[in-house]
């Protein structure tokens, strides 16, 4: 099978399964504790922690690691609003975010808050002035931004978004979820959240960095680890996994990228050639390496993902057919593009030429098929 | 509790709803009727692509319907395929009167 949905989740790196078993044996013990064992959990739970600072430009007492990257949004979201009630209730973000950053503002709404969505272009891509007047807007506690998106790779204008937070002196979250590992991590942040599984590590770890200066105050009950943010025994192995993924990752992003990057290219200029009324979307140009998106017209997609399926592709989709609700993606909402037929491919690290070239090879018969069993012809 | 949304391309449904941006009722009545109600994306799209044909060059059809989807569906396949959304109105039993012009 071709596993073509690392934006689901990336298999674990080789560098990260020497890692996690090793760590398995040697760092099991609580880091809390005085003996040796624990010394030596704590130790090496320490220098995954000075490891993943230095490869996302933190100090490590800015780190912290919480259980997933949603979990890292919620805290993140939430425990800044709760240090900053004093300066507003205001929460701007982009429409095109990660639903935990949006469910995280659903609660904020709940408690009294105010959330201001910023749109997004057809690409995908959040209005960088509209932005820069909603955080300038008083009463602004927070504003949230993602590098790049997670359904159509469109990379989001971090670095104006930070200029005009810094302007507002308003913190900027900024979640790095889809390009950690793969991209330099774009400076200016306040708050940043990542998510292990993203970049090969495994899952069950996020990360929760908090620039120091930032007013942070938990939104949950008192817990002495993680620098107080983050309660629960970290997991320690997996952490420890999880900075080894990074480590790779970071060396070799930039060739992989670029070999990945041209698999992409490929895929958005041929599926347009091969398949009649299709509609690829997101940004050509500003996007991350390995992601494509585009929608078949008259074609359910789930129909599309079983028959991808059968034909040994596993990719993804935000169709509404295909997800657990009945509503379409809210990003191809956003977008204003079409939500039906959708179909996400997203290259892990190996992705090979030959997977890419079968892909392409049974696609166009796939939707020929579908649409005539619809009665489209 | 309120939200609102600045910029961008598009409006979501409820945005729609909570801040009508269209008139109440479309100025020209439809030349077509096509009742999608409870069918799912993509029926309703391509029961429009199937009988838009059936109106005069400029004339207006109307789509039914109360998938979510096809809040967004409609006014994309416009844009793709080179006709006119001109405009989506909230029917009182919930979804919408799409309206889109034969351009050619």
């Amino acid at each position: 099978m071709a596993y073509l949905d690392a934006a689901s989740t990336e298999p674990l790196h080789p560098a990260a399964r020497d890692a996690l078993l090793a760590a398995i044996d040697a760092g099991w013990a609580d880091p809390a504790r005085l003996y040796g064992t624990a010394r030596r959990a704590q130790m090496l739970l320490e220098r995954a922690r000075a490891e993943v600072a230095e490869l996302i430009g933190a100090r490590p007492d800015e780190v912290s690691f919480t259980s997933s990257g949603t979990q890292a949004v919620h805290l993140g979201v939430l425990g800044t609003l709760a240090g900053r009630r004093r300066a507003g209730t205001r929460l701007v973000a982009g429409a095109v975010e990660h639903s935990s950053v949006l469910h995280a503002g659903e609660v904020h709404e709940r408690a009294g808050g105010e959330v201001e969505i910023v749109g997004v272009s057809r690409t995908g891509r959040v209005d960088a002035g509209a932005f820069a007047e909603a955080v300038a807007r008083p009463g602004t506690a927070l504003a949230c931004l993602q590098t790049a998106n997670h359904e159509v790779g469109t990379l989001q204008p971090v670095e104006e978004a930070a200029r005009a937070c810094r302007e507002a002196g308003v913190p900027l979250l900024v979640d790095a979820a889809q390009s950690a590992g793969r991209l330099p991590v774009p400076e200016g942040w306040s708050v940043l959240t990542a998510s292990a599984h993203k970049w090969g590590g495994p899952a069950g770890v996020g990360v929760l960095a908090v620039r120091k200066g930032v007013r942070w105050r938990s939104p949950l009950p008192e817990d002495e680890r993680e620098r107080r943010r983050v309660p629960g025994f970290e997991n320690v192995p997996a952490i420890v996994a999880a900075a080894a993924a990074l480590r790779a990752r970071a060396e070799e992003a930039e060739a992989e990228g670029r070999r990945l990057s041209a698999l992409v290219d490929r895929i958005r200029a041929e599926v347009p050639r091969l398949v009649p009324d299709v509609e690829v979307v997101g940004d050509p140009v500003l996007r991350l390496p390995h992601v494509v998106t585009f929608s078949c017209l008259y074609v359910e997609g789930e129909a599309l993902l079983t028959e991808l399926d059968k034909a040994g592709f596993a990719v993804s989709s935000g169709s509404s057919c295909t997800a657990s609700t009945l509503r379409p993606s809210h990003v191809l909402e956003a977008m204003g593009v079409l939500t039906h037929g959708n179909v996400r491919v997203s290259l892990p690290r190996g992705a090979s030429e030959d997977d890419i070239d079968r892909f392409l090879a049974v696609l166009p018969d796939i939707v020929r098929r579908i649409r005539s069993s619809l009665g489209v012809h | 509790m309120w939200r609102r949304r600045t910029g961008g391309a598009r409006r979501s449904p409820e945005a729609a709803q909570a801040e009508p941006a269209e008139p109440v009722q479309p100025a020209e009545p439809p030349a077509l009727t096509i009742d999608a109600l409870g069918r799912k994306c993509p029926i309703p799209i391509i029961m429009l692509a199937e009988r838009i044909n059936q109106v005069a060059t400029g004339g207006v059809v109307a789509v039914l319907a109360d998938d979510p989807a096809a809040f967004t569906d409609v006014p994309a396949w416009c844009r793709l395929k080179s006709h006119e959304h001109v405009g989506s109105y909230e029917l009182p039993q919930g979804g919408w009167s799409i309206h889109v012009r034969r351009n050619y």
